[in-house]
Order: C-alpha cells, then sequence, then structure tokens
C-alpha cells in the first residue's frame, strides 16, 4: 500500500460499456478493436482487392454504424494499421467493404490475406458527406482513380434513395482502362432511372472504345442548374483541384462541392497530429471538407 | 484555494513519507557541462538529498511520465490464426515534486488534449490522475519567455505548489489529495507577515523576465507571413533532427508501429514520440510528401505552437520554456524567429 492513492481509470463508467467510436466524447479504449472476419476478397484490379469485412461479436456489429464518407482505421496485427475509407452502403448491416490499393507493408499483408483471416477495425471516424442536405437537389458524384472506393458509399445511398435527388451523374476517370475499380457495377448503375454514367480513360488501350482524355473533359455534356446542384468530389488532389474549378466555372459555390483529403493518420482521433493542418485535423474535422475550406486550408492541394 | 505554511523541515519529512512506498520523481543533478554548469532531469530518487529544488532547467521536460517516448498502447497474442488483443494502462501512483509554472501549465495544456474533448485518452488519464504533482515557484532564466506566453503563473493542473520563503514554503493545497496528505506533518497558519514576504517574492519573480516575445498578433502574423523568406532562412538551418519536439513540455505528435517476437507468439502496437520536423512526418502512401523541405516543416511546427493550437483552445501551445532554443544544434530558437518575423512584417 502506497501513501498515494491510486486510480483506476478502467472503473469509468464508459468504459464498462460496449466500444463504440461513434461516442467521441465518453472514455473508451480508444486502441480496442473490433475483430473481423475477412469473409470475401473481390480482385478488382491488378492493384486493388475489395474486402467483405465481417464485424465478429454480434452486439458490436449491430452497433456498428457509419456515414458515406467516414473512414475505419484497419489493423493487421503483427503489421500495423492503415486508414481506409469505407466502400459499402450504409444500408449493409451484415458488413463492411473497404476497397485497398497495394501500396505498403500493411495493405500487402492484407493482399496475401484469405478469407477467414481475422483483422481488428477501430471506427468509424471522420466527417462525411452530407447527403441529407443534398436531397431535393441534382448531384454530381466525381471520381478519379483511387476516389471511386470512398465516392461507392455516397453512390449506394443516391441509388437507394433515387426518389429524393433530381439529376445525378456519375462521371468516373483514370489513366488507363486496366485500372478501372467495380467494372461490374457500372452496367447496374447505368440502368437506375435518370442516372447518367460516363467513364474516361487518359491512355487508351486497343479494347477501348469508350471517351478518351482527362476527367473535366466529361463535364462538357454535363448541364445543371448550379444553383441546384451538389457535387462530390474523390480522387488526387491535383484531380479536384481541375474538377472543383471547373465546376466553380459553371456557376456551383464552392461550399456545394465535397472532397475527400488523404494523410498519413496514425490514430484517427485528433491526438497524432501526422494530419495536422495548422488547426486542422485531417481525421476528425475531415477527411470530408467542403471546397471553400480546401481553398483555405494551406497545403491541402 | 487553501493555503497553508510548511517548514522546510516539514516539508522533508513530508517526501520522505511518500518516498517510502512511492515512486518520487524530481530534478535530480546527472552531471555538469564543460563550463561547469550543472545538467538535471527529472529522474526518480531514493533520498530527499537527491533532489536539487535549486535547479537551472532540465534538458527535458517531465512529459515522459505522461507520454512516454515509447508506450505499449496494445499487445495482441496471436495463436492458431486468431488472436486476442489486451490493452492495459499505467496505474501505479507515483509524485513529480518541483515542477516549475511553465512545467504545470504545459500539463493543463496536455490535459485539454488527451483528457478532455473529442476520443479523451484513457493512457494518458490514467498517468495523470495517478500523478501527485508539487511545483515550486522559481525566479525566470534569463532566456524563458514563459510570461509572454502567459504560462507564468498557475491557478490549476497541481496538488501543491510551493513558493520558497526563505525558512519556510507558503503553499497552495489544490487538491483533497494533498490536504490528506499534509495532515500527516505539521502545517501553520498563515500570518500577515507570510503574506506581506509571499506578495514580495511573486513580484520579484514576476519583474524578473528578462525575455518576452511579442505574442499578441502572432496568430494573424503568422497566417500572413506563410510564404515569408523569414521561413528559408531558418529553415536552411534546420537539421530536421527533432530534438526540439523531444525536450518540448507539450509536444504531443506520435507515430505507431507493430512489432513481433520472434517466435511470433505475440505482436505490440507500439507508440513513439515523434516530431513534425522529421523528414517523412506528412508523408502518404504511395511516396507523396506534403511537407519535404526543411522550412516548411519548420514554419508548420511554429505554426501549430501559436496559430493552430490556439484556434483550438484560445491559447498558445508554448509555453515559452525556450528548452528548444537551447537543445537546438543549428542555434534556432523562438525568440530569434518571432523578433524575424515581426521585422519582416514591418
Amino acid at each position: 500500500m502506497g501513501t498515494l492513492r491510486a486510480y483506476d481509470v478502467r472503473q469509468e463508467s464508459t468504459m464498462i460499456q460496449p466500444l463504440d467510436f461513434n461516442d467521441r466524447l465518453g472514455l473508451k479504449s480508444v486502441d480496442g478493436v473490433f475483430k473481423a472476419e475477412i469473409t470475401n476478397v473481390i480482385r478488382l484490379t491488378d492493384w486493388e482487392k475489395l474486402f467483405h469485412l465481417r464485424i465478429c461479436d454480434d452486439t458490436e456489429r449491430q452497433r456498428f454504424s457509419f456515414l458515406p464518407g467516414q473512414f475505419v482505421m484497419i489493423e493487421v496485427p503483427g503489421y500495423g494499421e492503415v486508414p481506409i475509407s469505407i466502400s459499402s452502403s450504409t444500408s449493409n448491416k451484415g458488413y463492411l467493404e473497404v476497397c485497398i490499393r497495394n501500396a505498403g507493408t500493411v495493405t500487402n499483408a492484407l493482399h496475401q490475406a484469405q478469407r477467414g483471416a481475422k483483422v481488428g477495425i477501430r471506427g468509424p471516424f471522420g466527417t462525411h458527406f452530407p447527403l441529407e442536405q443534398m436531397e431535393g437537389h441534382s448531384v454530381l458524384l466525381i471520381a478519379g482513380g483511387l476516389g471511386l472506393a470512398p465516392l461507392r458509399a455516397p453512390i449506394y445511398y443516391v441509388t437507394e434513395n433515387r426518389a429524393e435527388f433530381k439529376d445525378v451523374h456519375i462521371l468516373y476517370g483514370t489513366r488507363s482502362p486496366d485500372q478501372l475499380l467495380f467494372d461490374y457495377q457500372y452496367e447496374s448503375w447505368r440502368r437506375i432511372d435518370d442516372v447518367n454514367m460516363q467513364i474516361i480513360v487518359e491512355q487508351p488501350n486497343g479494347s477501348w472504345d469508350g471517351p478518351v482524355g482527362l476527367i473535366t473533359e466529361l463535364l462538357d455534356g454535363v448541364e445543371v442548374d448550379p444553383q441546384q446542384t451538389f457535387a462530390i468530389v474523390c480522387g488526387p488532389p491535383v484531380m479536384f483541384k481541375f474538377v472543383c474549378r471547373r465546376l466553380n466555372e459553371m456557376g456551383i459555390p464552392m461550399d456545394r462541392m465535397f472532397v475527400s483529403l488523404e494523410r498519413r493518420m496514425q490514430c484517427g482521433m485528433g491526438k497524432c497530429c501526422r494530419c495536422n493542418v495548422g488547426a486542422t485535423y485531417t481525421c476528425t474535422d475531415g477527411p470530408v471538407f467542403d471546397y471553400w475550406s480546401v481553398m483555405n486550408l494551406k497545403e491541402a492541394i | 484555494m487553501l493555503f497553508r505554511i510548511l517548514g522546510k523541515d516539514q516539508f522533508h519529512a513530508l517526501v520522505e513519507i511518500i518516498l517510502k512506498s512511492n515512486e518520487v520523481i524530481a530534478p535530480k543533478r546527472i552531471g555538469a557541462k564543460a563550463n561547469g554548469q550543472p545538467i538535471h532531469e527529472f529522474l526518480p530518487i531514493s533520498a530527499f538529498d537527491e533532489m536539487d529544488l535549486h535547479y537551472r532547467s532540465t534538458q527535458y521536460s517531465a512529459k515522459t511520465y505522461f507520454l512516454p517516448y515509447q508506450e505499449t498502447l496494445s499487445t495482441f497474442r496471436l495463436h492458431g490464426g486468431d488472436w486476442e488483443q489486451e490493452i492495459a494502462y499505467r496505474s501505479e501512483p507515483r509524485a513529480i515534486i518541483g515542477l516549475r509554472a511553465y512545467d504545470v501549465n504545459a500539463l493543463v495544456k496536455l490535459d485539454k488534449v488527451f483528457a478532455r474533448g473529442r476520443f479523451p485518452s484513457p493512457y494518458y488519464i490514467s498517468r495523470r490522475k495517478n500523478t501527485f504533482i508539487v511545483g515550486i515557484d522559481h525566479d525566470p532564466l534569463e532566456d524563458e519567455f514563459s510570461q509572454s506566453m502567459g504560462a507564468d503563473i498557475v491557478t490549476h493542473g497541481f496538488d501543491l505548489f510551493l513558493t520558497d520563503l526563505g525558512d519556510r514554503y507558503f503553499v497552495a493545497i489544490a487538491s483533497d489529495h494533498a490536504f490528506s496528505l499534509l495532515s500527516m506533518v505539521e502545517t501553520a497558519e498563515v500570518t500577515d507577515d507570510d503574506t506581506q514576504t509571499y506578495k514580495e517574492v511573486r513580484r520579484r519573480i514576476l519583474e524578473g523576465f528578462k525575455t518576452q516575445i511579442n505574442a499578441k498578433n502572432l496568430p494573424n502574423l503568422l497566417d500572413l507571413e506563410f510564404t515569408s523568406e523569414v521561413w528559408k532562412k531558418w529553415g536552411k538551418k534546420c537539421l530536421s533532427c527533432g530534438s526540439c519536439a523531444m525536450v518540448c513540455p507539450t509536444c504531443y505528435c506520435y507515430g505507431v508501429n507493430e512489432e513481433v517476437t520472434m517466435d511470433f507468439s505475440e505482436a505490440k502496437r507500439v507508440k513513439q514520440l515523434y516530431s513534425c520536423n522529421i523528414l517523412d512526418f506528412a508523408e502518404v502512401a504511395g511516396g507523396h510528401n506534403f511537407r519535404p523541405d526543411h522550412e516548411t516543416r519548420l514554419k508548420y511546427r511554429y505554426y501549430h505552437q501559436h496559430r493552430g493550437f490556439m484556434e483550438d483552445y484560445d491559447e498558445p501551445k508554448c509555453v515559452g520554456c525556450n528548452r528548444c532554443g537551447r537543445v537546438c544544434l543549428a542555434g534556432i530558437n523562438p525568440p530569434a524567429v518571432i523578433k524575424d518575423l515581426y521585422e519582416e512584417d514591418l
């Protein structure tokens, strides 16, 4: 027995509750993960795979919910943790889908993983695309390259709630045809009533018979009422910079365009500072920002 | 706040009582520089006499006892393709004696980041709530600018705060824990005479600050001078070693690495304090680095200290201890950099 009093942090009432990252204010086991099983692996391209992750614990799985645009931290014990945006529909309660490019140690380990492997999930973290606010308006859903992965959640939201939106345009561009993600889904999106889906590549190969050029060229054929339109733009900074500039020329206000930023997050909770830009934490103030905020965020583009 | 008078012999007795059954961290002389100036660090002591409360400064702050340079966040026990995660928080009580006002205020700032707001950290809270803090007044160091940062006066964040009145301490008691510990030794009521002496000592301290920086307009200035040549000038000197963040009492950024045991039975998630000056701080998957230059990284360190933190908490992150300025091998120090920024502005 010491002279000084001991304090057991685990006594805090909120620490006893089931882990819930949606509750940002209560004290919780911030490093605790939800154990999840890889139930499906879908090869998308030579570089990207889609994983279906099913949270093992029934209670945790039922409590887990997210909003389109949010991300999770995926832990591969022994390798490390990476931030990955959620690619599936918010209405899907059974499992979540994440599209992962083989780009480093952890993602390479994931690419080796077989069905049945157990990974850890922390999250969901971050801001989301304000789709409720977009209802009643036309929407432009624009992705470049890997940007289709985070855009897929809003695409599901819009197509599942088609009646709530006016005109819907899905525009997607990659460098070459072999980089196109989710190519097996384009037809199903196109068939939805009044969804204009267009794809463009910069460097066509022999079998490509679609449009060739930069993603901004697809906007030439799009007519919208700028005061009645929202846009979501996902892709590398150089891509969303040109697209947003173009959308602004079309008359769409900058605070109605939303982009998702990428940084090297190590915590997801506004602590590690690795995604900090001045006072802005990409993990908690983002990753989804309106373009006006991004313009004012030094170093963002 | 409750105030009492504590004789120095009684303070000695109090420390001995705590030492008997708890770890005590205090400024300890560990050697001397070539010029004979003693070097002190906050280290565990085993006897009262190992503590030197007349220390000039410590090279490192005491933040390692709250945010260790390395800390295991969790352990995965690996077995047959499956795993179990185990998480433990450090909960052994200990005392830290001899923190100066700026170091106590540094903890108050860290509390804002780690004990409140979004996602409070149980790792930090457990260490913080299990640490008994005894602060002590000091005469300002010649290069300390804590007054300009508003970090020279403490109002909370400690258990006991001592002011040396010569043969006795004037003690501010800030917790029930401290009050009950003090009941184990003899204390006296504060007399008018004590109050008078205390006020004189405090006035001497307040008027003793030699280094001041103009912090009033700093957040605005940093935004305005974002592309200033000043950053090139100082950035060119910066070695990107990260020493400034290591000694800083409020720098808290980190990275997480995974370690696996040789027999593959265990994997640990290990948090390691980092520095925004280190080359790969803002590098992302695929190799793109948002801050490839020395000057950009140095600028962002100042930007977070004096503007970013200000936007979030209405106060700068810096407490003005100038440990970073003293440790920097390239001679980069906040008073000089900030002075340059102002002159650019004229």
